[in-house]
């Protein structure tokens, strides 16, 4: 209720309203577009006019797409390491998070070990060697061992358990549990909205993960969405698709490429979409900090 | 035995908590909490019990803490393996390194790759552009969250505020690949920018993506695009520690707007715009690898070659390891550098600083 009133005073607030709604247009208007045009036909396609709404909606680019084997391959090879890193991201974070949370031997200096590589990180090319001499090289593993830990998530996950009272510790201890049924009885169930909302963000990390398949995958087959959407949209290479296009050209019934780009962009965002309304249920619990840096 | 461990590990969680005033009550009622802040503060574990003196006692103690650290291990060789062997992997920079050979038994070139990097003129161009870059990044897309979060601050219906800040965080969780699409899409010759241009003002098609001078434009304008909502997070989160009753104190004193913002909203912001500063300080050498590496073409590789790429070409697909690593570590020393110095400085002229 401040600064009510005054005529300047509701014509700024007016003017705010409209300029925040205009940038917020901005947001989606890329999406509208892609999602509208996506769905013309080819003809409606290579006319000169603006296209705002399709004619007659036809869904070609998405069936030329979905008949590719390479990008039906890569979609599978996408979730599959989603859900395995997103495993391995959250039970590595949440068993050292909270091992630093209680008060170990050397608890001080594995926060700091955690800590120094936020201000230090080692390069690109030391990390490359490591991950081949390892052996992960053209392995789905390197692109889930070298991110298994989110060093911004785990520091976050710890100041979590650390709010947890000790008083449910000490009961436990009195009851003559161990320091692993703690965990596994106590501070894990406390925990389950956090633990979905950490692995929410780590699955869209991994989803997106774009970096690890170019250093460290070499065979096309193993490729992820990411690097076939680049193959073909950024790159516009027609070939990234080859076994589709075949059929197409078969078939005499080619989309264009700009409508299959399209298509494929809204097919590899459509599980960012579909967990984007559980991801911001918790931007108000501050458990959203550790992707700040991904 | 047990008991006593725990009490004393409470009590040292209890003096952990006495930090800043005024942060630890942001911190409180914006539950959301600085990385560092916290650990900086946290007070050492009780010197008696935490050192023990006999190595029985360590043993001990390890032994009870047997659980704990099974817990720790998966995570601690994580960092080792993936973390700290690659940075003692930065001896390389200091050899001529043969994969055949090994770190042990490559030759030692001491300094000179390092001399190399001012040496060779490439080096010298990619780290302008890298600066280039970084510069137009702070000065155009840094300030823009903080324009945001006091428009969204000075919104009255809590509802339209939510509603937009759900449409601005969304570009943050699609891939560079994604949002890079996008921009290929809309700014081809035939796309719909040139498009609209042409159909405004008879303009010619203009290739954006092939045109050098857009090179620096268009990465800062896609920054802004996919961040830009969610960069006002942190600020609005500092602003939710505000007391409401400053403003309504404001009000009655006639205070306009313009000089609420200025003497509550903008102080109110001021540590936290200091903090994320001198960690954006830090990373004036990083230029995104993933966006700039994307965005790269024959056309604009002059303009647009930054060191994260350059040692990739180099490092990686030209396997100059040595010279590639020399790169990479003069950047990470200097990031280092960069945040110790801004963290003095801040907390010289009497803000928190990051540690």
């Amino acid at each position: 209720m401040r600064h009510k009133g005054t005529l300047s005073g509701r014509l700024t607030d007016g003017l705010n309203v409209v300029l925040l709604g205009l940038l917020a247009l901005l947001m989606l208007l890329p999406f509208y577009y892609i999602f509208v045009v996506s769905f013309v036909d080819a003809k409606e396609f290579s006319s000169s006019e603006l296209i705002l709404w399709p004619k007659n909606w036809v869904s070609d680019a998405y069936a030329y797409i979905l008949s590719s084997k390479e990008f039906i391959r890569s979609m599978g090879v996408t979730i599959y390491v989603t859900a395995l890193g997103t495993l391995v991201n959250l039970v590595l974070t949440a068993t050292m998070a909270y091992a630093i949370t209680r008060n170990i031997w050397g608890q001080r200096f594995y926060v700091f070990l955690v800590l120094f590589t936020f201000i230090f990180s080692a390069g690109m090319i030391p990390t490359y060697l490591i991950v081949k001499e390892t052996g992960l090289i053209d392995s789905y593993w390197s692109l889930i061992l070298p991110a298994a830990i989110n060093p911004f998530n785990l520091i976050v996950m710890r100041q979590f358990f650390m709010g947890i009272p000790d008083e449910l510790n000490e009961a436990a201890v009195i009851d003559g549990a161990n320091d692993l049924q703690i965990f596994a009885k106590i501070i894990l169930p406390l925990s389950k909205p956090a633990i979905a909302a950490f692995g929410l963000f780590y699955a869209v990390l991994n989803w997106n993960t774009y970096f690890g398949a170019i250093l460290y995958l070499n065979d096309p087959t193993k490729w992820t969405v990411q690097v076939v959407l680049r193959q073909l949209v950024i790159l516009n290479d027609q070939d990234t698709l080859a076994s589709a296009a075949r059929d197409a050209a078969l078939a005499g019934e080619l989309p264009p490429s700009e409508t299959i780009g399209m298509a494929a962009i809204l097919l590899a965002t459509l599980p960012i979409l579909a967990v984007y309304p559980f991801l911001q249920k918790h931007f108000a619990k501050g458990v959203m900090l550790g992707s700040v840096k991904g | 035995m047990k008991i006593s461990n725990f009490r004393r590990y409470a009590l040292t969680r209890e003096s952990g908590k006495v930090g800043h005033e005024g942060v630890r009550e942001l911190k409180e009622e914006s539950v959301i909490m600085h990385p560092f802040e916290g650990d900086g503060t946290e007070i050492p574990a009780a010197p008696v019990g935490a050192v023990p003196k006999k190595k029985g006692k360590l043993m001990a103690r390890l032994w009870r803490e047997r659980y704990l650290y099974l817990l720790l291990l998966p995570g601690l060789a994580y960092f080792i393996v993936y973390r700290y062997v690659p940075m003692l992997g930065n001896v390389i920079a200091f050899q001529d390194f043969s994969p055949f050979q090994g770190f042990l038994h490559s030759d030692w070139v001491g300094f000179a790759h390092f001399r190399k990097i001012f040496g060779d003129p490439e080096v010298v161009r990619v780290l302008g552009n890298t600066l280039l870059l970084s510069m137009l990044q702070i000065v155009f897309a840094f300030p823009i969250p903080i324009l945001l979060t006091i428009m969204l601050n000075e919104l009255r219906s809590e509802k339209y505020k939510r509603m937009l800040q759900s449409i601005l965080y969304l570009p943050h969780f699609l891939s560079w690949v994604v949002v890079i699409g996008i921009a290929t899409i809309f700014l081809k010759t035939e796309g719909l920018v040139n498009e609209v241009l042409h159909a405004l003002f008879g303009a010619e098609p203009t290739a954006f993506l092939q045109e050098p001078g857009w090179f620096m434009p268009l990465l800062v304008l896609e920054v802004i695009w996919k961040e830009a909502g969610w960069g006002t997070i942190m600020f609005l989160a500092a602003l939710s520690g505000i007391n409401p009753s400053l403003y309504e104190a404001a009000v009655v004193d006639g205070a306009s707007r313009w000089r609420q913002i200025w003497h509550i909203t903008l102080p109110g912001l001021r540590s936290t715009i200091v903090i994320l500063f001198i960690l954006r300080l830090g990373t004036v050498l990083d230029s995104g690898f993933e966006q700039v590496f994307l965005m790269l073409n024959p056309f604009t590789m002059d303009i647009g070659n930054v060191l994260d790429t350059f040692v990739y070409y180099k490092g990686i697909q030209q396997a100059d390891f040595s010279f590639g690593t020399a790169v990479g570590l003069f950047k990470s020393v200097v990031g280092l550098l960069l945040i110790l110095g801004a963290n003095k400085l801040a907390k010289k002229y009497g803000d928190q600083g990051v540690f």
